[in-house]
C-alpha cells in the first residue's frame, strides 16, 4: 500500500531548492533541479546527520552534502562518492495540475 | 591481482570501501599501525574531547561492514620497508607481505617539540589514544598551553574552554593562519580565541619546555615562562613516508604521484591521502593535501585507477574545523588570491571571506556559519567566476 502526500504547490519550490516535507517520520526532502524537475529522497544524508532538505546542494541531476560533501544521486538515490556507501531511499514524484505529491509507503 | 592497502585511517580503509564499490571482488589485505579498527579523525580533535560526550572514537566502518568488505586487517602491524622489484612489503616483524598492487595511505605524522617525547603532559592530536589522554587530563588541568593556533590548536582551545580551564595560545607567526588565509581573515578567525576567555600570543616561538618527567611551563623565546600542567603541540605535520626511504620511490614533502595517482615511475604501487602528491586537475600543479575530504576523494581516484573505472570528478580542496560552536568551512585556496570581500566575525558566526586573483576570478572562501552561502561559493570557485557570480548581497 502506498498513499500520496501533498508537499507543496508547484511553484513553491523554485528550481535548485529543496525542502524537507513538514511532518515526515522518517523526513523526507523534496528537491526541484535547476532543469526544473521534482525529486524526493530521504532528508538524512546517509553519512552523518544532516537535513538534505534544510541545507543540501544540488548540483545537476545530483544532491550535494555540505557538510562533508557526499553525493548522490537524486534519480536512484544511490551514492557517487565517498564518504557515503548507504543509499539514501527515494521516492515516487506525482504532479496533478499545479500540486506536488510524494508517493510513501502506508 | 591482490591488493596491499599500507595504512588503516580515513584514506587506507575508504580505499578497500571504494574497490568494493567499483565491483573488485580479489584478495584485499589492510595493514594498520594501531591497534584499533580503523576510526575517524576529525572527531579527535572535537567530539572526542567534550566534557558530556563517552570520548569514545567513532569507527570509520561497523564489525559488521568490516566483515562484508572482506578484507584481510592486520591490525597492530607497522610497515617497514617496501622492496619494488620483490613487490612485498616488510613489517617491523620482519614479515614480508607481498602485492600485485600496492597502495600508500600511511598518512601524516604530527611534528613535535625536541626533547619532549617522553615528557608527560605534553601531547600532539593524532590516535585515539592522544584524545582519551587529553579528555582525562582536561578537567584537572589549570595551566593549559597550546603550542601552534592552527586548527588542532584552536579546536583544542574551545574544547579546554567547555571543561572550564582557560588556555594560552602560542603562536609563531604574528598572524595564526596568515600563510593559508592572509592576515586580514586570518586576525579575525584569531579573535575567537580572546573573545571566548583564551590568551593568544602570536609571533613568538618557543625556547624549551621545563620539567624532568612531567611538564612544569613553557619557556618562550622571549623568556617569558608560562607554567603549564597540560600543553598541547599542534604545529603541522610530515608525511609519513619514513619507511619508504630504501625504496627509491621519489619522495619530496609526499609520495609524487601522477594524475591518477599512481606514484611516478612506478608499475601498480599507488599513494592515497596526506602523503601523496599529485597534480590537482582543477590547478594543474602538484599539491599535497591533509583535508579528510581529500582522502576520501583519493581513495575513490585510486580504486577508479586499479579497476580501470571512470575517475571521479575532481573536487575542490575542502575543510571544516568547529570552533567554540561555530563552524569554520574553508574551501579552494585562498592563499592563490586576495580577500576580495570580508564581513563578519567568527564570534557572532557571520564571517565570510572571498579571495580573488589577479583576474578577478574566485579562488577561495572562508565561511562560518552559513552552509548555503558555503555552498554557493563553492560552485562559483568551480567555475572561477568573480566574486559578483556567487549571488550573493555584497553586504549584509
Amino acid at each position: 500500500m502506498s498513499k500520496r502526500l501533498f508537499a507543496c504547490p508547484v511553484d513553491g519550490l523554485p528550481p535548485g531548492t529543496s525542502m524537507t516535507l513538514d511532518g515526515t517520520q522518517p523526513p523526507i526532502a523534496l528537491h526541484r533541479t535547476e532543469q526544473g524537475r521534482f525529486f524526493a529522497t530521504a532528508d538524512t544524508c546517509t553519512h552523518e546527520e544532516w537535513s538534505l532538505g534544510d541545507e543540501g546542494d544540488l548540483e545537476g541531476d545530483e544532491l550535494v552534502c555540505p557538510l562533508h560533501l557526499a553525493r548522490f544521486d537524486l534519480v536512484t538515490g544511490k551514492p557517487l562518492c565517498l564518504p557515503a556507501t548507504l543509499a539514501l531511499d527515494v521516492y515516487d514524484v506525482v504532479i496533478e495540475g499545479d500540486r506536488v505529491f510524494v508517493v510513501t509507503a502506508v | 591481482m591482490s591488493i596491499l592497502v599500507v595504512g588503516a585511517s580515513v584514506a587506507g580503509l575508504r580505499t578497500v570501501q571504494a574497490l568494493r564499490m567499483k565491483g573488485y571482488s580479489g584478495p584485499i589485505t589492510l595493514l594498520g599501525e594501531e591497534p584499533h579498527p580503523p576510526y575517524d579523525k576529525p572527531p579527535l580533535s572535537k567530539e572526542m574531547l567534550l566534557p558530556d560526550g563517552d570520548g569514545e572514537a567513532i569507527l570509520l566502518a561497523t564489525e559488521e561492514q568490516l566483515t562484508e568488505l572482506d578484507v584481510d586487517l592486520r591490525l597492530g602491524v607497522r610497515a617497514a620497508a617496501l622492496d619494488v622489484a620483490a613487490r612485498t612489503v616488510t613489517t617491523v616483524d620482519g614479515e614480508a607481505v607481498g602485492f600485485e598492487r600496492l597502495v600508500i595511505a600511511t598518512g601524516a605524522t604530527p611534528r613535535r617539540l625536541p626533547g619532549t617525547e617522553h615528557l608527560a603532559g605534553v601531547h600532539t592530536i593524532r590516535t585515539a589514544e592522544d584524545a582519551v589522554a587529553l579528555r582525562t587530563a582536561l578537567p584537572g588541568a589549570s595551566d593549559v598551553v597550546v603550542v601552534g593556533a592552527g586548527f588542532i590548536g584552536a579546536e583544542f582551545a574551545a574544547a579546554v574552554r567547555l571543561h572550564g580551564a582557560t588556555a594560552t595560545l602560542v603562536e609563531a607567526q604574528t598572524v595564526p593562519l596568515a600563510h593559508v588565509l592572509g592576515a586580514e581573515v586570518g586576525r579575525r578567525l584569531a579573535d575567537i580565541h580572546a573573545a571566548q576567555g583564551n590568551t593568544l600570543l602570536t609571533g613568538i616561538g618557543v625556547a624549551h619546555i621545563e620539567g624532568d618527567e612531567r611538564v612544569q611551563a613553557v619557556v618562550l623565546t622571549d623568556g617569558r615562562r608560562l607554567p603549564a600542567d597540560l600543553v598541547v603541540v599542534g604545529i603541522g605535520a610530515v608525511p609519513a613516508t619514513d619507511w619508504l626511504e630504501s625504496s627509491g620511490l621519489p619522495i619530496a614533502d609526499g609520495v609524487e604521484c601522477e594524475a591518477d595517482l599512481r606514484v611516478i615511475g612506478t608499475d601498480g604501487i599507488y599513494a592515497a591521502g596526506d602523503v601523496a602528491r599529485w597534480p590537482h586537475a582543477h590547478y594543474g600543479f602538484d599539491v599535497r593535501i591533509e583535508h579528510w575530504t581529500n582522502a576520501n576523494e583519493h581513495a575513490d581516484l585510486v580504486a577508479s585507477a586499479i579497476t580501470g573505472s571512470p575517475p571521479p570528478r575532481t573536487q575542490l580542496p575542502y575543510v571544516w574545523s568547529d570552533q567554540y560552536g561555530h563552524r569554520i568551512q574553508i574551501v579552494g585556496r585562498p592563499n592563490m588570491g586576495r580577500s576580495a570581500h570580508l564581513v563578519g566575525t567568527v564570534a557572532d558566526g557571520d564571517l565570510l571571506a572571498a579571495f580573488t586573483d589577479e583576474g578577478g576570478a574566485l579562488v577561495g572562501a572562508v565561511v562560518v556559519d552559513d552552509v548555503r552561502a558555503f555552498m554557493k561559493c563553492r560552485k562559483a570557485i568551480a567555475a572561477r567566476a568573480p566574486w559578483t557570480g556567487v549571488g550573493l548581497v555584497a553586504t549584509r
